[in-house]
């Protein structure tokens, strides 16, 4: 019997301890198909942020660092300052990446620091318990605004492929979804071409992926990805934001 | 898609030719404090520095801004002191001798990556030019960040290495010590200065010779990439309250072998001292001068000086405690040292204090008034 479906062998035997229906999971598994079919396991770092993703270092088969909340872009920078021969790449949640470790993102990708950050956007503070995040959208109830994000009080959300995409220094910046399995495919997509322009040393990319997280947000797994589909991505629009790599070098 | 021109900034790699000694071992020269702990720490091998400006270290990133590329190393204007921080603790991570730099407020902000590296074990260098606090404070000389350098203001029960030089020559040979004791105690390690040390000029020597990064010993903790070997992990997250706490209690067990192994200080006429003064830095600079002129005045002052101010010489202050009935303590604050110097003189003799706040250095014809006034 021919097997046509395994576990990636980036992929411990650890079982996972996310909640039904977390985009995390999915994310986790896309890399490490990537990191497989690139033959790089042996070369890669991978940093773990703080937040649901902090057990990453257990789920992913290389060499893994955690680092404090918002801070794996310049933990980041250093490691590829040091070393620009291995491939790094961050992971992050929306708290973790546009709330507490703003400049840090910002400042990394305005510096084209080469490396690959990898941004869950569930519009939520999944660890702790589902606080507004940064990306919370305007109506959306979090336990830190019950009635639903109003921006007269609560402020607007951050746009983080649009904010980004001003700089001169990201090379290639897209925002897709984890709702459907064509998606899902299209996530995988954007992931192995955020690592191949690593593996060029072309320079930052980005790719934010909107997850589902049905505890925080109060729904079933089947009702989160449908809400991905209705709330998120209309707020939220999926596509390429920035590719320097289909234009001509200046 | 088409190899094309690398957009993002490149790391260069260490050329031979690149290695510039510079200074001859042992030659003699003018230099200013920032520098020289500068030139020392690249001596010592450091190849990363990040850090954020800030008044009085400017020098020490300024100088290194151009000195790291000559010798194929890494300098990042960081856009704050948390990502300075953390910069280096990706590059400690990968193995590099990795530094940072800063004063009070800036010091602040690195605390929490500094408990992080002591819970990742991660070696690391950093120097505080203390001035003057709270808050803004200003940019004189203080040494008023004493117990933010030897307890430290961010999470847990950590220790970092504090040595604090008291003149040119020890700014440019202490970086190399701190790098040894980091490394081999995997734990940060810092220089204690204050404004006046990093300003002045005075001459000094390199005593040690260029180091060559290549022949440092291989660490067995950090991250390349798993080839050929098991996969690292350096996680500071021990969700298990029984395995966090036998962390604990192995960070015990460093901390003692350096309390055991690492107490640094300085000591002069002691033997026949009526009175003892303990202060570091600039004070114990002023405070020799103030032994000197009592001395000439047949006032038996003795000195010890703190060299590293954690592990602190606690033994020896505790045995002179026995026999001499009065201690001194001057310093450029409040009252911060004389805490430890409370604990190691566990009440056996008479405690006294001379402080100047605020980015006043005192004289050492005023330390003589107060070495007078306490022997009355
Ligand atoms: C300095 C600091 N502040 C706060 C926390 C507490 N904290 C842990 S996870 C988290 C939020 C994580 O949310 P997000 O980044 O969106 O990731 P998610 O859990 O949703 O995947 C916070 C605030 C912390 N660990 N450190
Ligand atoms: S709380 Fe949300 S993000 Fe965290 S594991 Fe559960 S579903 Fe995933």
């Amino acid at each position: 019997m021919q097997k046509i479906f395994k576990k990636p062998q980036s992929m411990t035997k650890i079982p996972m301890r996310y909640c039904p229906g977390c985009g995390h999971a999915i994310v986790h598994r896309l890399i490490a198909e990537v990191i497989d079919e690139f033959d790089i396991k042996e070369r890669t770092i991978g940093i773990a942020p703080v937040g649901c993703a902090v057990f990453l270092d257990e789920y992913l088969n290389c060499d893994m660092i955690q680092v404090a909340h918002g801070r794996c872009p310049a933990a980041a920078t250093g490691m590829k300052r040091v070393r620009p021969d291995v491939i790094v790449f961050s992971y992050q949640g929306d708290g973790d990446l546009a709330a507490i470790g703003t400049a840090e993102t910002i400042h990394a990708a305005t510096r084209g620091e080469n490396f690959t950050v990898i941004f869950i956007n569930n519009a939520i503070y999944g660890m702790t318990g589902g606080q507004q995040a940064p990306t919370t959208m305007p109506k959306q109830k979090t336990t830190t605004s019950v009635y639903g994000r109003d921006p007269k009080i609560h402020g607007y959300p951050i746009k983080v492929c649009e904010m980004l995409s001003a700089l001169d220094g990201p090379v290639y910046l897209e925002r897709v979804a984890l709702n459907k399995a064509a998606n899902v495919l299209r996530a995988k997509r954007a992931l192995k071409k955020a690592f191949r322009i690593q593996l060029d040393g072309l320079g930052f990319s980005l790719v934010e992926i909107l997850s589902p997280c049905p505890t925080g947000w109060g729904l079933t797994p089947r009702k989160a990805c449908e809400y991905v589909d209705e709330k998120m991505i209309s707020y939220y629009p999926l596509g390429v934001y920035k590719d320097l790599t289909q234009k001509k070098p200046t | 898609m088409n190899k094309r021109k690398r957009l993002s900034p490149k790391s260069s790699k260490p050329k031979r030719s690149m290695l510039k000694t510079k200074y001859k071992t042992g030659e003699r020269m003018l230099m200013k404090g920032n520098e020289a702990l500068a030139e020392g720490a690249v001596r010592a091998g450091c190849r990363f520095f990040a850090g954020y400006p800030i008044t009085p270290q400017n020098e020490i990133p300024e100088y290194l801004s151009w000195r790291l590329f000559e010798v194929g190393g890494t300098f990042i204007q960081a856009e704050s002191e948390i990502s300075a921080i953390n910069m280096l603790f990706g590059a400690s991570a990968v193995g590099a001798r990795v530094m940072t730099s800063s004063s009070g407020c800036g010091i602040s902000l690195k605390q929490e990556g500094i408990s992080y590296m002591t819970a990742a074990e991660l070696p690391c260098f950093y120097a505080s030019v203390v001035r003057g606090g709270p808050g803004l404070g200003n940019i004189s000389p203080a040494q008023s960040d004493y117990f933010q350098s030897t307890r430290g203001g961010a999470q847990g029960d950590y220790r970092v290495i504090c040595l604090a030089p008291n003149s040119v020559q020890e700014m440019g040979n202490f970086p190399k010590l701190a790098y040894d004791l980091a490394d081999k105690y995997r734990n940060p390690a810092m220089v204690l200065a204050d404004g006046l040390l990093g300003q002045m000029m005075e001459p000094m020597g390199f005593t040690f010779d260029f180091i060559d990064v290549d022949k440092l010993p291989p660490k067995d903790y950090i991250l390349t990439g798993c080839k050929n070997r098991k996969r690292r992990i350096i996680n500071t997250l021990r969700m298990d309250s029984d395995r966090l706490e036998k962390f604990n209690w192995k960070l015990y067990e460093k901390y003692k072998r350096i309390k055991e192994n690492e107490v640094r200080y300085e000591e002069r006429y002691t033997d026949d001292a009526d009175i003892i003064i303990v202060a570091y830095g600039t004070a114990a600079r002023v405070s020799i001068d103030t032994l000197v002129r009592g001395r000439e005045e047949g006032i038996k002052i003795g000195l010890i000086r703190p060299i590293t101010l954690w592990p602190f010489p606690r033994k020896i202050i505790n045995e002179l405690a026995s026999r001499v009935e009065n201690f001194l303590v001057v310093e450029m604050s409040i009252g911060q040292l004389i805490e430890d110097v409370q604990l190691a003189v566990e009440g056996k003799a008479k405690i006294h204090f001379h402080g100047r706040p605020g980015g006043n250095v005192p004289t050492g014809e005023e330390v003589l008034k107060a070495v007078k006034q306490a022997l009355k």
